[in-house]
């Protein structure tokens, strides 16, 4: 089990939790059993095309995926899965 | 009472109500503060404004929160300078300078953090609290100090030790980070959902944001209420540009400016870390992050969330962009300290090195009125330059040591 870290604006669509549990080998394959555990998540950081949204960001074990594989990424074990909103500062 | 009517979303539309929110919960967009601009024409005026304190609340009127005493050091109305000996080197016509260094901590950030922290203290919040790359670690710290509120500063452990020093001495907590911003500011937004705090640049960003218009109020005030040509702006998270930019437009929408402004809006960013210029610069619609490697460590933010909407301000008025080399910054500091007795820090010269390149390519022109944006000063960041400047001569106390240095020193300067 892998688990993936759910922003705030995004909790209403798990009862709240910060958290969840799920089974997947790649960034993709969790996101899939998101959207099925959860349903709504893909149409909120996905845009029709399947290609992730420009403010969502995702992070395996701190690091961006777009520094990685995208979302083909593979996830290791007891790696945390983060999904983050852009945030602009300085 | 602010003129704000609700928080939109940039990117779908939607409205929200105003609270402490800076994502649109539907897409993730940035939210934006909306005003009603019907209702600020009626109140403001030019001979308001000239009435009002010499700091940005004097555009109260266009900001989102209201002016609060206690959290006040003074930001804002900060000198717009002839730069006539600076034009002069750079072929160029009529330059000046906004210089922003002159703030209570000596940089913009004041700007954004009076505003932000004066909207949090009307949200009820007790705890202030960034992410930082420094000036906004100066900032936050000074005013959380000066009205009573608790701090948690942010930073990458690397920051420069000016920036560090600069920050610690006003007592709060500040929590360096083993990473590098964008490490920094990704904590940040998880902690923001767990910790009640305001964090300036994310739960409270939309109102944080707006502080930076007031560089635009000020600069066509100064300017006789018109507008330049021609603005060079540098770029870390793109959100200082996309504001200035917005901030000649919303003058005329409430009647303080006649004709609507014909503003060139161009950008600055470091070669170490460009992914908006890059993007710009290659005609690409997709910003890509990239790990910063540069001197100007206020503006390495290598995931810039604004990065598109600061494109789109560029693009839409023909401005341009470049990505200046570590070298090409020291130079444009030592340029304006040397033309017009301004110390910049690194951003400075950032900004310093692309108004340069841009008026030897063309972009910027000899016949246009530019203002380019200084936002922090040289004190912040004096290794930059630490290696390339020095004494001139070093003598024994005597009139003949001196007098026989005099020639060489009279050849160095010249």
């Amino acid at each position: 089990m892998t688990v993936v870290r759910i922003p705030t604006q995004l909790r209403e669509l798990t009862g709240g939790a910060g958290e969840v549990d799920l089974e997947g080998a790649t960034v993709r394959e969790l996101l899939a059993a998101l959207d099925a555990a959860h349903p709504g998540f893909g149409e909120r950081i996905a845009e029709p095309d399947g290609s992730l949204r420009r403010f969502v960001n995702i992070f395996v074990a701190e690091e961006d995926i777009r520094f990685l594989d995208g979302v083909d990424t593979v996830v290791g074990p007891g790696q945390v899965v983060s999904i983050v909103p852009a945030v602009a500062g300085g | 009472m602010a003129f704000v009517s609700a928080l939109k979303c940039r990117e779908c539309g939607r409205e929200y109500p105003i609270e402490p929110s800076y994502t649109c919960s539907w897409c993730f967009g940035p939210l934006e503060v909306a005003y009603d601009y019907d209702a600020i024409r009626d109140r403001t005026s030019r001979e308001r404004i000239a009435a009002g304190p010499a700091n940005i609340w004097r555009y109260a009127d266009l900001l989102p929160s209201d002016h609060h005493p206690a959290i006040d050091l003074g930001a804002g109305f900060t000198p717009l300078v002839r730069a006539d000996r600076l034009a002069a080197e750079l072929g160029l016509g009529e330059v000046w300078v906004k210089n922003d260094t002159l703030n209570p901590t000596n940089s913009f950030k004041d700007r954004v953090v009076n505003v932000a922290l004066a909207k949090a203290l009307e949200f009820g919040f007790e705890v202030a609290a960034c992410a930082s790359t420094g000036n906004l670690a100066n900032s936050v710290a000074a005013h959380a100090a000066r009205a009573g509120l608790e701090s948690y500063v942010f930073v990458p452990a690397n920051l420069e030790a000016g920036k560090i020093v600069t920050t610690a001495v006003y007592g709060g907590n500040l929590v360096a980070v083993d990473g590098n911003y964008d490490d920094v500011n990704r904590l940040c937004a998880e902690l923001a959902g767990t910790y009640p705090w305001a964090f300036v640049n994310v739960n409270v960003r939309p109102y944080y944001a707006e502080g930076s218009k007031t560089l635009a109020f000020e600069t066509a005030e100064q300017l006789g209420w018109t507008t330049p040509d021609h603005v060079v702006v540098p770029i870390a998270s793109g959100s200082q540009l996309t504001k200035i930019h917005k901030g000649f437009h919303e003058l005329h929408t409430v009647g303080l400016l006649d004709e609507e402004p014909q503003v060139r809006v161009s950008g600055a960013q470091a070669l170490g870390c460009s992914p908006v210029a890059s993007a710009f610069i290659e005609g690409r619609d997709v910003i890509k992050p990239v790990k910063p490697d540069t001197i100007a460590k206020s503006l390495a933010i290598g995931n810039p969330a604004d990065g598109y909407f600061a494109i789109d301000a560029v693009r839409s008025t023909g401005g341009g962009m470049a990505a200046v080399t570590d070298e090409e910054i020291v130079e444009g500091i030592r340029l304006l300290a040397r033309t017009e007795g301004i110390f910049a820090e690194t951003a400075g010269g950032v900004t310093i090195a692309t108004l340069q390149k841009l008026a030897a390519s063309g972009v910027i022109r000899a016949d246009e009125r530019v203002v380019v944006y200084i936002t922090g000063h040289g004190l912040k960041t004096l290794d930059a330059v630490a290696e390339v400047v020095g004494p001139t001569a070093t003598i024994r106390p005597t009139i003949e040591a001196f007098h026989d240095a005099f020639p060489a020193l009279q050849e160095s300067t010249r």
